[in-house]
């Protein structure tokens, strides 16, 4: 710690032609990351008529379209959708993908490579293929339209079973034979002794399931047919069908929509950098 | 408090066999130590008696029942790993009171035992502090704790103390040694430092490939190894190994001279044992064993010093007494008086017996 702080001191005084390349090209990513976001909240505090104006700065900021849209009923129960969805959906997956990684690297059964090859190779295919089979199936099963037709394909993902399979490979199994001879059972030494040693694995898994949910744009919008079951995204984007594109409102729902994953972010993401798992061991 | 029989107990992994079929009594509230190199089985046979590890063949019998199908959790059987194990995420007091996580006392009880239990590895004010803020040795000590605190009918310990540094392990030693005098449970204890064994057990387990070569007190092992590993592996340092031939009742060792040994009855080449404290440095008269080498070597250490000696074709170590050095290079007499030979067939490597 000591010699990386005092590297850094040095490091600051003398700038070098490497650093400034970095620094140029970090700040240029920034920019082109950060600049529709900034549009996106410019825009809402815009009139109609100043949308296609494209100024940073508003000529005349104005909240109404705040007022327009948190008083729209239907924008309530879509956020509340949303809502509903990306927390069942992250619930499902923090417990499914985790039960699933630890059986794979915890335990020894026969086919135990196969299966982790067959949920693997699950990744290779493109969601846009998996749409069809997806709709006939809810279609079939009395699906469509429902919360349960919108979640069911994200209940469990293979990215997030690897995800936790290799980080629960990484907890040393003289924890789970410790807890073993103190006599609890298998689904106790997951529960209480595995879990809370990924729980860096849990919160990155738990931040990308729900991003990608709250997100999640192209399957809801196909798999419901009425506007009260909308998730946030089809909802807003609704809002363009209509008449002609009310760009503001858009962006105005778009800015509001970014709140939970801000806060879903902000809350969880200081359980990443909590590496807790080595000081159980030796000294 | 039980008794523990391995009976022809055999591990299997795929086709190679890491346990031979071993026999072995560890009766109640025995202190039993296994020694021997890496490899040779010890952390699998442990690993059976816990549970954590199937039986392939044998039976493994604890209070007289056999348990080969038992889980670890029925066992009532208490296990130090050499990691310690303890867990990250709880703070000591919970951490020791893992250890009743089946049993069924009140809380207000279970608090009362981790109190005492803490209190008697000087723990208690450490009971709300997490395994990060603590010492290797604390650590250490919170591990045993856990192992404590359910009263179980055995502990099993997997070279808990190489972790530590050897002030420390020392001292443990001491402290695990009090703990069992004090509990009076059952410990079967693995290690392949003999200074350890020697220290700690009523019965040391000599393990080597699988086997077991021989069992007995320390004081046994020391004075009577059944065989060479055993006598190089008990006793630091190592007993020296020189050969020698007996013909005719005599005994021949080539740049020694030997006289008025009680020789065993055998005939043919032989391995000479002698341990570094009996083989001192200086002229005497009188029987035994006696010889001259050259120094290539020294080790003072204060009270003694070891002298290494070219003595033929072989190595080994003796010990000058007091503050004596020898010059590197220079020649010295060394003698070793009689009763302090163990002789060893060169074949087989069995012992005869002691001259
Ligand atoms: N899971 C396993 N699969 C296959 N072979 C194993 C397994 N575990 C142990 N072995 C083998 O069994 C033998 C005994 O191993 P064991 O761990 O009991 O040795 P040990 O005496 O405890 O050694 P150490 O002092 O290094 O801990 C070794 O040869 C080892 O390679
Ligand atoms: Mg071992």
């Amino acid at each position: 710690m000591t010699v990386t702080s005092t590297e850094l001191k040095a490091n600051s005084r003398d700038i070098r032609p490497g650093r400034i390349i970095a620094w140029t090209l970090l700040l240029i990513g920034g920019l082109i990351m950060i600049t529709p976001l900034l549009f996106m909240f410019s825009t809402s505090l815009k009139t109609s008529g100043q949308v296609y104006d494209l100024r940073l700065i508003p000529a005349a900021p104005t909240f109404d379209n705040y007022i327009k849209v948190l008083g729209d009923g239907r924008f309530m129960q879509w956020f509340l959708n949303s809502t509903i969805i990306a927390v069942t959906v992250t619930i499902s997956n923090v417990f499914f993908d985790s039960l699933v990684g630890y059986t794979l690297a915890k335990f020894e059964f026969r086919g135990r490579y196969f299966i982790f090859l067959a949920i693997l190779s699950t990744l290779m295919i493109p969601t846009e293929m998996l749409v069809i089979p997806w709709y006939l199936m809810s279609s079939q099963l009395g699906w469509l339209n429902s919360y349960w037709g919108i979640m069911f394909p994200g209940m469990m993902t293979a990215f997030g079973t690897f995800l936790m399979k290799q980080f629960f490979e990484g907890v040393p199994n003289d924890f789970l034979e410790a807890a073993r001879v103190d006599g609890l059972n298998e689904f106790t030494i997951w529960w209480k002794i595995a879990m809370p040693m990924v729980v860096p694995a849990i919160s990155a898994l738990a931040i990308f399931t729900f991003l990608g949910n709250w997100t999640a744009f192209f399957w809801p919008l196909i798999v419901t047919t009425s506007k009260e079951l909308y998730t946030l995204p089809v909802g807003i984007s609704s809002f363009s069908a209509e008449a002609s594109i009310q760009w503001e409102l858009i962006m105005t729902g778009a800015a509001i929509g970014t709140i939970p994953t801000l806060l879903v972010f902000l809350l969880l993401q200081r359980y990443i950098v909590r590496g807790v798992m080595l000081a159980g061991l030796k000294g | 408090m039980a008794k523990i029989e391995l009976q022809k107990l055999v591990k299997e992994y795929g086709k190679t066999r890491a346990v031979h079929g071993i026999d072995l009594t560890i009766e109640d509230g025995e202190f039993v130590v296994f020694v021997g190199p890496s490899g040779c089985g010890k952390s699998t046979t442990l690993r059976m008696i816990a549970g954590l590890e199937d039986i392939s063949g044998g039976n493994l019998l604890i209070g007289g029942e056999v348990v080969n199908q038992r889980e670890p959790k029925q066992r009532n059987i208490a296990m130090v790993f050499q990691n310690y194990a303890i867990y990250p995420h709880m703070t000591v007091g919970q951490n020791i009171g893992f250890g009743l996580y089946t049993s069924k006392l009140s809380k207000a009880e279970k608090q009362k035992r981790i109190e005492e239990t803490g209190k008697i590895l000087g723990l208690e004010k450490l009971l709300d502090r997490r395994p990060a803020a603590l010492s290797g040795g604390q650590r250490q000590r919170v591990a045993i704790g856990r192992a404590m605190v359910r009263d179980p009918a055995a502990f099993l310990f997997d070279e808990p103390l190489s972790n530590l540094d050897a002030q420390l392990r020392a001292q443990m030693r001491l402290e695990i040694k009090n703990l069992h005098r004090r509990l009076g449970t059952t410990i079967v204890y693995v290690t392949h430092d003999q200074v350890e064994a020697m220290t700690m057990a009523d019965k040391i387990v000599v393990m080597r490939d699988g086997n077991i070569l021989q069992v007995g007190t320390p004081t046994d092992l020391y004075e009577n190894p059944v065989d060479v590993f055993t006598a190089r592996f008990i006793g630091s340092p190592s007993m020296n190994m020189v050969e020698g031939t007996i013909a005719g009742g005599d005994l021949s060792i080539e740049g020694a001279g030997a006289s008025g040994l009680g020789l065993p009855t055998h005939d043919g080449k032989v391995l000479v044992g002698v341990r570094p404290h009996d083989l001192v440095v200086g002229e005497f008269g009188g029987a035994g064993l006696s010889a001259s080498g050259t120094v290539e070597a020294v080790e003072p250490l204060g009270s003694e010093t070891l002298v290494h000696l070219a003595l033929g074709k072989a190595q080994v170590i003796a010990t000058a007494p007091g503050r004596v050095v020898p010059q590197i290079g220079s020649t010295v007499s060394v003698h070793a008086g009689t009763g302090s030979l163990y002789l060893f067939d060169a074949v087989s490597e069995k012992a005869l017996g002691r001259a």
